[in-house]
């Protein structure tokens, strides 16, 4: 069963730019459309909201792991936590890691999430089935997006 | 799982034919994956017989694809952010 989510993506920008990107909290929110309360801190959680339009009354909360300079950062966090009733911090989280390796044009930036397999069934419903008409629309939105932009 | 998958139902004895397995570890084995929903098993005369029933797997499936194009967008946003 596949319980894990892998991507490879050629960046024409070298390594110490992409590393930039990623792990300064300012430029991490600018391309991930979160606004972050402060740096990203090993074994720290790191805060903040959803810019992204439509969304931006999410809270974004993650747990940084390691920040290997230029080869490694992660962070575990939990995937579409966004009943704001909801405790989410003794559910289990998925573990999101960026690994950058240099190449001749540029960086190959490998991204994998995993831990989907604990999560609860209901919880990855949720993600689908919610009575929010914001997110069933957002979400065909994306579908569309997605289709006509591969 | 192999001889389930053909989506015909199958009692413990069809499943435990031909292999080492004892019937107490396949029922066992059933036991869990009906909990989980991928199993199911029905009383039909002396034996109870058991069908696959896939649709938990598919739900992840279609969850990981609905994440999966979510890192789409976000990586092609980072991409355009270093490259310009």
């Amino acid at each position: 069963m596949n319980d894990r989510i892998e991507k490879r993506i050629e960046l024409k920008a070298p390594v110490s730019r992409v590393w930039r990107a990623l792990t300064d909290h300012r430029e991490f929110g600018e391309w991930f459309r979160v606004k972050l309360e402060g740096p990203f801190v090993p074994s720290q959680v790191s805060r903040g909201h959803i810019t992204y339009p439509g969304y931006e009354h999410l809270r974004w909360e993650a747990v940084v792991q390691a920040m290997e300079p230029e080869r490694l950062f992660s962070f575990t966090w939990h995937p579409y936590a966004v009943d704001p009733k909801v405790d989410y911090s003794s559910e289990p989280s998925t573990l999101v890691e960026f690994r950058l390796e240099p190449t001749a044009t540029g960086t190959l930036l490998i991204l994998t999430e995993s831990g989907f397999d604990m999560i609860p069934a209901h919880r990855r419903l949720e993600a689908f089935h919610r009575n929010d008409g914001g997110w069933t629309e957002q979400m065909k939105n994306i579908e569309t997006h997605v289709a006509h932009n591969p | 799982m192999a001889r389930l998958s053909t989506g015909k139902p199958h009692s413990i004895s069809q499943l435990t034919a031909g292999t080492k397995l004892t019937r107490q570890a396949v029922t066992k084995h059933l036991r869990v994956l009906e909990r989980v929903g991928i199993v199911h098993g029905v009383h039909r005369g002396r034996e109870s017989v058991f069908r696959f029933t896939p649709e938990p797997i598919d739900e992840l499936k279609h969850y990981l694809d609905f994440v999966s194009s979510q890192w789409d967008q976000a990586l092609a946003r980072l991409k355009s952010f270093v490259e310009d």
